[in-house]
């Protein structure tokens, strides 16, 4: 009864119903786009109605929003507050620039595509996007979790190595714990 | 009726009433606040939720043992401050393990729970913890020296320190304390103010100050303990504030009502409050305060 298929369906629909409907967002602002972060939360958009709240620390954070172009030197930052997030953990890559670069493309300084750096659960393009796009973006993301298909820390425990071999190609002098989940 | 089985069930069923209770009143709060800034607000229930959504994640920090304990311990001294609080004033049903100077048992077991918190923020290193103890320690002597001299003027007056004692008293004169005994109520109300956090006091978990504090190490299920327990311990409060003051309640609904009515009185005072700086906030509690404890223990002694 307790290991078998059908209570856990149950359990996971249980849990990811929960996860859905309480989104706590740790909005790392890196680039122009955490502008719009403010007008979602407050009271014209409203985030929190749909359980979509701001999160203090990497600790109680259930996602991440990057938002914007990211620096190499945030690079380092994110990937630290990424590891320190507890399971299960979404990243939202949020504006053009955290898709192929936007209009940063040639820039020497920034990252140009997210993904390769850390897994991107939702993209939300746009630069930069809307309230309205953020939020969609949010629904999106529930439409996933509560599929169970938002599995981004799944693809980076697997894919570790992967991954490191990515983000050390941009910070050369890498002194960071080991990832241990 | 008063065998061990049968208060064993007392206390299971209270807590879970405080359960139920603390959590949808934390989550009315936060409708309440959202209705006045405009917003439309999560629902009611969105404390569960988040509750629910705290206890399944993983929770892979460590940073020595006390910083397990930490949560523990507030959860402890939240529930034993309910065990001692009579519930309801029929004496039957929920009055739980009070005994003869349960009040100052009270006055103890009260700050036991943040002290033991404070131990295990110390421990996680985060420098954000430790100023959010440093703070909260401050604050709380801020505010125990109102509270407990509105305490020690009912017990000047009442020659008592049992809350069953004082309930009983009220039962029996037909008047609440909060008419007998004003200046004690004013003294309490505003301790109370900092005792519940919300803003302007709020100061210990700043989000965005502090990142929230002494709980800034503490994910998943260590937030859910530290949230239960916050919502026990708010009814533990709000339930001993309507004994005190309010003449206890006679049923559940007159329970719920009269603690409501308490509760809003830090989250309204809250939501139009900017936050404090921490000697600000103490000041505040040596002020106005402080002064209404002095005269509610002259009131007693001369009257
Ligand atoms: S996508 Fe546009 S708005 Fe967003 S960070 Fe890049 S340049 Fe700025």
């Amino acid at each position: 009864m307790i290991n078998d298929k059908n209570s856990q369906k149950i359990v996971d629909f249980i849990q990811n119903w929960a996860r859905k409907h309480s989104i706590w967002v740790l909005a790392y602002g890196t680039g122009c786009g955490a502008i719009e972060i403010p007008p979602t939360m407050t009271s014209r958009y409203d985030a929190e109605r749909l359980g979509v709240r701001g999160a203090a620390t990497p600790r109680q954070a259930d996602v991440l929003l990057i938002t914007g172009y990211l620096t190499t030197k945030t690079l380092k930052r994110v990937i630290r507050v990424y590891e320190q997030m507890q399971d299960p953990k979404y990243v939202i890559g949020f504006g053009s620039c955290t898709i192929n670069g936007g209009m940063y493309y040639d820039s020497y300084n920034t990252i140009k595509v997210l993904d390769k750096y850390l897994p991107v659960d939702v993209y939300i393009n746009g630069c930069m996007p809307r309230p309205e796009a953020v939020l969609s973006g949010f629904a999106k993301l529930q439409e996933l979790i509560a599929q169970g298909k938002a599995n981004g820390a799944q693809k980076y425990k697997d894919n570790l190595d992967w991954y490191r071999e990515n983000q050390k190609k941009i910070i050369p002098n890498w002194v960071m714990p080991e990832y241990n989940w | 009726m008063d065998s061990i089985w049968f208060k064993l069930l007392g206390v299971v069923v209270s807590f879970i009433v405080a359960f139920t209770v603390g959590m949808t009143y934390m989550g009315l709060s936060r409708k309440i606040t959202a209705r006045v800034q405009n917003r439309k607000g999560p629902p009611f229930y969105q404390n569960f939720i988040d509750a629910m959504k705290l206890g399944s994640k993983t929770s892979a920090i460590h940073h020595g043992v006390m910083q397990h304990f930490g949560p523990a311990f507030l959860m402890v001294s939240s529930v034993m401050s309910l065990m001692i609080i009579p519930v309801l004033n029929n004496g039957m049903w929920f009055s739980n393990l009070n005994f003869h100077g349960d009040l100052i048992f009270l006055l103890y077991i009260m700050v036991f729970g943040p002290l033991g918190m404070a131990l295990g923020a110390g421990q996680t290193g985060n420098p954000n913890s430790a100023i959010g103890v440093t703070r909260g320690l401050s604050q709380m002597v801020g505010f125990e020296i109102p509270w407990v001299m509105a305490l020690v003027a009912l017990m000047i007056q009442y020659h008592t320190t049992s809350i069953v004692d004082l309930m009983n008293i009220q039962v029996e004169s037909g008047t609440w304390l909060i008419f007998s005994s004003p200046f004690a109520f004013i003294a309490a109300v505003l301790a109370m103010l900092g005792m519940f956090r919300y803003s302007p006091f709020d100061i210990v978990g700043a989000p965005t100050e502090l990142a929230s504090g002494p709980m800034s190490e503490n994910g998943g299920k260590y937030l859910f303990t530290m949230m239960s327990s916050a919502s026990v311990f708010a009814f533990a409060k709000l339930t001993l504030y309507v004994d005190l003051f309010l003449g206890g309640a006679s049923n559940l609904i007159e329970l719920l009502i009269k603690t409501f009515v308490i509760y809003m009185i830090p989250v309204l005072y809250g939501v139009v409050s900017p936050r404090y700086r921490t000697e600000q906030s103490i000041r505040y509690f040596w002020g106005w305060p402080t002064f209404f404890g002095l005269l509610a223990i002259l009131y007693a002694v001369f009257f």
